[in-house]
């Protein structure tokens, strides 16, 4: 199973780190569209959601489309903060690049400047019985889902952590705590899909070179 | 019950502390800050790509060239700035200036930068950053200035460099130093770490949490002096989290394209066919003043302790 952070900016570092912490065996750092092959899962960070939209848009490389192309196959990519922002179909008052894979309006900068920061615990249902510790830096908020986004969590502020299928959105950090409840949801998430890959790949595809690639990288 | 009323209230809800002030740079790196001084400078660094813009009234180069005492910038160019962009907005405070402080954390910006490109309001003392809600940035030459600055509460670090320059020497020079120390101290046994900790004059227990874990316990920046795609990455490689540019975006021949070349590089800084291509066509550097060239009195690194 191979799970691959998004490297171009942000806290890249921490979720790769917390990745390893939950039993990832290999992460990759993504820049490129090259370095998403044979990937099974993307984490999108936090860092700042313009940055990233000019980084990933007007350029040579195919990356935006590559990320799209595989999470419309089935990929999991989990986004945080900035990620959310870059997966939301739709951002109020903004209409800078974004993927536009998952049925959210988001409101950026929700909690105002930096001084509106916070931590806290909240209750997530699909976490389990104890509270989570949910970290907004200068975060976002979903502002309304579409019917087919199941909504996890929310604060006073709005809805903060949500699913849509293979797509998982947290306004808040878990990767900035020692809690690695959210990580290994994801985990579970790029587990299933990696199966199902590898052994869609064996019925169907008689067996070259990249087929026993594709195995070895699924531990199969 | 009275859990579940705490929940619905947020009441368990804590702002300004050292985790949600440490987080704020965990979100910048990888990234450039650049100076601005107005909107329209803050909206062409946003559209560049710029993680953050640190507001001033004249950037460095222009402070050394008209001289006098640099203060905090005049807050109604701070407001207009935050107006102008959606990305966090950083602004100066002269070093030990409290009540500046307390005035950029009023106008609700991002991240107080105390700093020795302003004129020192205290030979002695540095802020007490640990009673405000805000992150602050301080810069360093050493180790040693690094954990005091941790120490006092700083949540971010970055080299001082020479700021308004245009050369890289002394950031290189305050990166390899800082770097080079912190390697030092992982494989130092136990029973010197306190001798050294007194040496270097930085407080024990950070200095104990650094040996353990080889690295700064905030983000560390690169600042001072970078002017070129290749300075951003030069230092990159050298292992900063990411990079301050100064003067050497807005005193260039095309600001806006320099930006964008300088945003790429700091994130394929490890891409020699990428920094080649960002490279190209850039216009005229900033003019420039060999660190070499200055007087003792006119550098600014040794500003602080």
């Amino acid at each position: 199973m191979r799970l691959a952070v998004l490297a171009l900016q942000g806290d890249f570092a921490e979720h790769a780190e917390m990745l390893r912490e939950c039993g990832a065996e290999e992460v990759v750092f993504v820049r490129r569209a090259a370095d998403l092959e044979g990937v099974h899962g993307l984490v999108i960070p936090g860092g700042e959601s313009t940055t990233i939209a000019k980084l990933t848009g007007n350029t040579s490389d195919p990356i935006f489309d590559t990320i799209i192309e595989k999470a419309k196959n089935g990929m999991p990519v989990y986004g945080t903060c900035m990620g959310l922002i870059f997966l939301a179909r739709e951002i109020e008052g903004y209409s800078q690049g974004r993927l536009a894979l998952m049925d959210i309006k988001v409101r950026r900068n929700a909690f105002g400047s930096q001084k509106f920061s916070r931590e806290e615990s909240i209750k997530i249902a699909e976490l389990g019985q104890d509270t989570f510790p949910v970290v907004f830096i200068r975060g976002p908020i979903i502002l309304s889902a579409g019917p087919e986004v199941d909504v996890f969590a929310s604060v006073e502020e709005g809805i903060v952590m949500c699913r849509q299928n293979n797509l998982l959105a947290t306004a808040f950090h878990p990767e900035l705590t020692s809690d690695t409840r959210v990580h290994a949801y994801f985990m579970g998430m790029v587990k299933a899909y990696a199966e199902n890959n590898c052994s869609k790949k064996e019925q169907t595809e008689p067996l070259t070179l990249g087929a026993v690639k594709s195995l070895a990288a699924c531990g199969a | 019950m009275v859990t579940e009323t705490k929940e619905a209230k947020n009441s368990n809800a804590k702002t300004g502390t050292l985790l949600v002030k440490k987080a704020l740079p965990q979100m910048l790196k990888s990234g450039v800050i650049m100076d601005v001084v107005n909107a329209e400078q803050a909206k062409i660094a946003e559209a560049a790509g710029a993680v953050a813009v640190m507001a001033l009234e004249r950037v460095p180069a222009d402070i050394r060239a008209d001289g006098g005492v640099a203060r905090m910038s005049d807050p109604e160019l701070i407001i207009q700035i935050k107006e102008a962009v959606s990305i966090p907005v950083m602004a100066k405070v002269r070093i030990g200036h409290f009540v500046e402080a307390q005035i950029l954390e009023s106008l609700g910006v991002d991240c107080i930068d105390e700093s020795e490109v302003l004129t020192p309001a205290d030979e002695e003392y540095h802020i007490d950053k640990s009673k405000f809600q805000i992150p602050f940035v301080c810069g360093a030459r050493n180790l040693g200035e690094a954990l005091r600055r941790i120490g006092e509460g700083a949540a971010m670090m970055r080299t001082k460099g020479e700021a308004g320059t245009g050369d890289v020497v002394e950031a290189v020079r305050h990166a390899r130093t800082i770097l080079g120390e912190i390697r030092k101290l992982t494989v130092l046994p136990k029973e010197e770490l306190m001798t050294y900790a007194k040496n270097i004059g930085a407080p024990f227990e950070i200095i104990l949490q650094v040996a353990e874990t080889g690295k700064l316990p905030v983000v560390n920046f690169a600042a001072g002096g970078i002017a070129t795609p290749a300075d951003a990455a030069l230092l990159m490689q050298l292992g900063v989290d990411g990079v301050f540019v100064g003067s050497g975006i807005f005193k260039s021949g095309n600001p806006q394209r320099r930006a964008e070349a300088i945003v790429k590089a700091t994130t394929f800084y490890n891409d020699p066919a990428v920094l080649a291509e960002v490279s190209r066509n850039l216009g005229e550097p900033m003019v420039g003043r060999t660190v070499q060239s200055l007087d003792e009195k006119e550098t600014l690194a040794k500003r602080g302790w």
